[in-house]
């Protein structure tokens, strides 16, 4: 579904990402870990399209072809999604309309017609029950007063009404207490299916005990220097980053 | 300089001689008339070597000859607020075949200052020009001098009036440059409440509007005014607003302008007596070469007034804002609450806003913040909305909606809220999705 190939990314003329090989397939789920600054948010973002990241080498495929002549919203429509690290506040923009937008904007590229108000709301109301989302956030405007653990179960809300084929969760568990956790665990493994592959970006592996990946992968300094099963996670839970050296090929010398 | 000698082809020298008379007006006024003219002529145009018109150029406007706009016939049918009270006026002169002012509700009195400034022992004799300073406001003097006409409202205390007052202004140009000096007078009496609109609308033409709006509060009184503006780019509005509150009044104000070439409005508040309240907002909405100056003059003389002040605007082309936002608060005027905000949102590269928050505080316990803004769309909003599916002009035209909407939304007369909105929707590249988000 997603290939990199020895990507390299510059943000203001500084390399960020040094050259990443990953690749995803249907319906896999992909944990990455790394220390802060490695570069986690900066690959999130790259596949998002936003555009102040500068692609100097490599290629990203999605479904076989050039991801990177996509705008991000095209990308949007073509299924990529991001629950963003730092939710942005969208002042005066009810999360209804915004989330209603953006669901009919994807349904018109794929050809389908637009929901129609009443299916929406009926839609959005199953969705905020999985994700326990407070039915008044659903009026406010998005994410404006919301507190940082609603505004990552927002994110989750947001990709369960999108339904995307490969969702980015950077850090969407950071600041969560568990019980907000299992929540937010609980909206993505309702999502999991066959088709449908997630890239988990995470500090703790206390997250991989609820949604347990098929890959682990370590980003130190922009690049893998470490990819295993949920054990590597188990390790670096004990171990820290230190012991893992900045190269890959450094790791066994 | 010898100001009185004007040089002839100038501004000054199209309009200085001029005095109005209306038919068996007051001696008080006659005196007023004469004391404006001198003030007018005395001051000339003001330049920007003046700071309250720093940012402000009349050049153009000092170099073109102006005559009295002549009687003109309007066409209104899109104008109008349904199941308002309505005066018209076509080039400063009443319309009565498009005015709708006789069932009016008891209590009210909406009928043109001309017959009204007739009646010595009426509100408009007495008080008319009361709350204007001649020397600050040379548009405003000139006005005094030259007016024929305007609108009186006149609630009785207690006079409860549920349905809008509509204030029609409308300027026709002829080719030539001409000028009209509309005056509104707004009494509410103790307890009383209204709804006022006054809407300033143009067609074809060089003109110039130099409207004097007098808002009079007694003790009690709540008024609601919307000031809308939407003259066409060939225009230029200088307008004065000035209003007076007595005890526990209310005043919930907003300026909209949207159209003329150059706009300026001052905006003299007084908050005279104990427990009155001022709310005064203002959105602003330019483009290509428009010019929107508005310069507020809000005085706290008394203890415990508060008055709040949000002004938004946003920018698009080579247009310009200026705000000049003061607050005076006297030394008696303990506990006042004082809330001055201006917001400014630029769409393009070549816009351009002074804002300038003014406060004067004589009196030590006191609340009064202000804070003034001037930035692009976040560009981290735009993108999160994009990440989620909406191209890049509806993720635009949303939040520029949503940065208006505050305003918006608080317009108090529906007919002016779509009014407002429709602009907003001509604006914006997906004005129309935009709209639907509120
Ligand atoms: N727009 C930018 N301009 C300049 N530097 C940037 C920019 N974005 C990221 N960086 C830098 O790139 C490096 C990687 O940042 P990134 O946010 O991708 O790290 P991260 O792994 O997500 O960190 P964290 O765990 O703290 O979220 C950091 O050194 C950061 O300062
Ligand atoms: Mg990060």
């Amino acid at each position: 579904m997603l290939q990199l190939k020895n990507l390299h990314v510059s943000v203001d003329g500084t390399e960020i990402l040094k050259g990443i090989d990953l690749e995803i397939g249907p319906g896999e789920v992909h944990a990455i870990m790394g220390p802060n600054g490695s570069g986690k948010s900066t690959l999130a973002s790259v596949l998002a399209g936003r555009e102040e990241y500068e692609i100097t080498a490599g290629e990203i495929l999605y479904d076989g072809a050039d991801l990177t002549e996509l705008d991000a919203e095209t990308r949007a429509r073509e299924g990529i999604f991001l629950a963003f690290q730092y939710p942005v506040e969208i002042p005066g923009v009810s999360n209804t309309y915004f989330l209603r937008s953006a669901l009919n904007a994807i349904r018109a590229h794929r050809g389908e017609d637009p929901l129609d108000a009443i299916d929406f709301l009926e839609l959005v109301k199953d969705k905020a029950k999985l994700v326990r989302l407070d039915e008044k956030l659903l009026k406010r405007p998005v994410n404006e007063g919301f507190s940082g653990g609603e505004k990552k179960r927002n994110e989750i809300f947001h990709m369960a009404v999108l339904e995307p084929r490969l969702a980015i969760l950077d850090e969407t568990d950071s600041g969560l207490d568990i019980d907000a956790l299992k929540i937010v665990a609980d909206g993505v493994n309702a999502l999991r299916d066959t088709q449908r592959s997630f890239v988990v970006i995470t500090h703790y592996q206390r997250l991989l005990n609820y949604i347990v990946p098929d890959f682990v992968h370590v980003l130190k300094d922009g690049r893998i220097v470490r990819s295993g099963d949920r054990e590597l996670a188990l390790a670096l839970e004990d171990q820290g980053y230190e012991w893992l050296e900045t190269a890959p090929v450094a790791a066994g010398a | 300089m010898d100001r009185t000698a004007a040089p002839a082809g100038s501004f000054v020298a199209s309009v200085a001689e001029i005095i109005g008379r209306i038919e068996g007006e007051p001696d008080r006024l006659v005196d007023l008339r004469l004391e404006a003219s001198r003030a007018f002529t005395a001051a000339g145009l003001p330049t920007t070597r003046q700071e309250a018109w720093r940012f402000t150029s009349l050049r153009a406007l000092a170099e073109t000859p102006h005559r009295p706009a002549a009687p003109a016939d309007a066409e209104i049918a899109d104008l109008t607020i349904p199941g308002s009270h309505r005066l018209v006026f076509v080039n400063g002169r009443l319309s009565p075949g498009l005015s709708a002012a006789e069932d009016l509700p008891r209590g009210l009195t909406l009928r043109p200052l001309a017959g009204a400034l007739a009646e010595a022992a009426g509100p408009a004799a007495s008080t008319i020009g009361g709350a204007v300073d001649l020397a600050r406001h040379p548009f405003a003097a000139l006005n005094t001098a030259a007016f024929a006409d305007g609108a009186l409202i006149h609630l009785e205390p207690g006079a409860i009036v549920e349905a809008p007052i509509h204030l029609l202004f409308v300027t026709v140009g002829d080719g030539e440059p001409t000028w009209s000096a509309p005056r509104t007078l707004v009494a509410a009496g103790a307890g009383s409440q209204a709804t006022v609109v006054e809407h300033y609308v143009g067609a074809g033409g060089e003109s110039l509007t130099l409207p004097v709006t007098e808002l009079r509060l007694a003790a009690g009184a709540i008024l609601h005014h919307v000031r809308l503006q939407e003259e066409p780019r060939s225009a230029r509005h200088i307008a004065l607003q000035a209003s007076r509150q007595a005890r526990d009044s209310r005043l919930d104000s907003v300026a909209l302008n949207i159209g003329a070439g150059l706009m300026r409005t001052d905006i003299d508040a007084v908050l005279a007596e104990p427990g009155a309240h001022a709310a005064l907002d203002g959105l602003y909405l330019v483009e290509d070469e428009q010019h929107t100056d508005t310069h507020l003059d809000v005085r706290h003389a008394a203890p415990h007034c508060t008055s709040h002040e949000l002004y938004k605007g946003i920018l698009d082309g080579r247009s310009r804002a200026v705000f000049n936002g003061r607050i005076v608060v006297d030394p008696a005027a303990q506990k006042t609450d004082a809330i001055q905000s201006n917001r400014n949102l630029l769409l393009s590269a070549g816009a351009l806003v002074n804002s300038n928050p003014q406060l004067e505080i004589f009196a030590d316990d006191v609340r009064c913040t202000h804070g003034s803004t001037v930035g692009r769309l976040d560009e981290e909003a735009v993108f999160y909305l994009r990440s989620r599916g909406l191209d890049r002009a509806t993720a635009e035209s949303l939040l520029t909606y949503a940065f208006a909407a505050e305003i918006v939304g608080a317009i108090p007369v529906g007919a002016v809220r779509e009014r407002i909105e429709r602009h907003l929707v001509a604006r914006l590249p997906q004005g129309e999705l935009a709209r639907e988000a509120f």
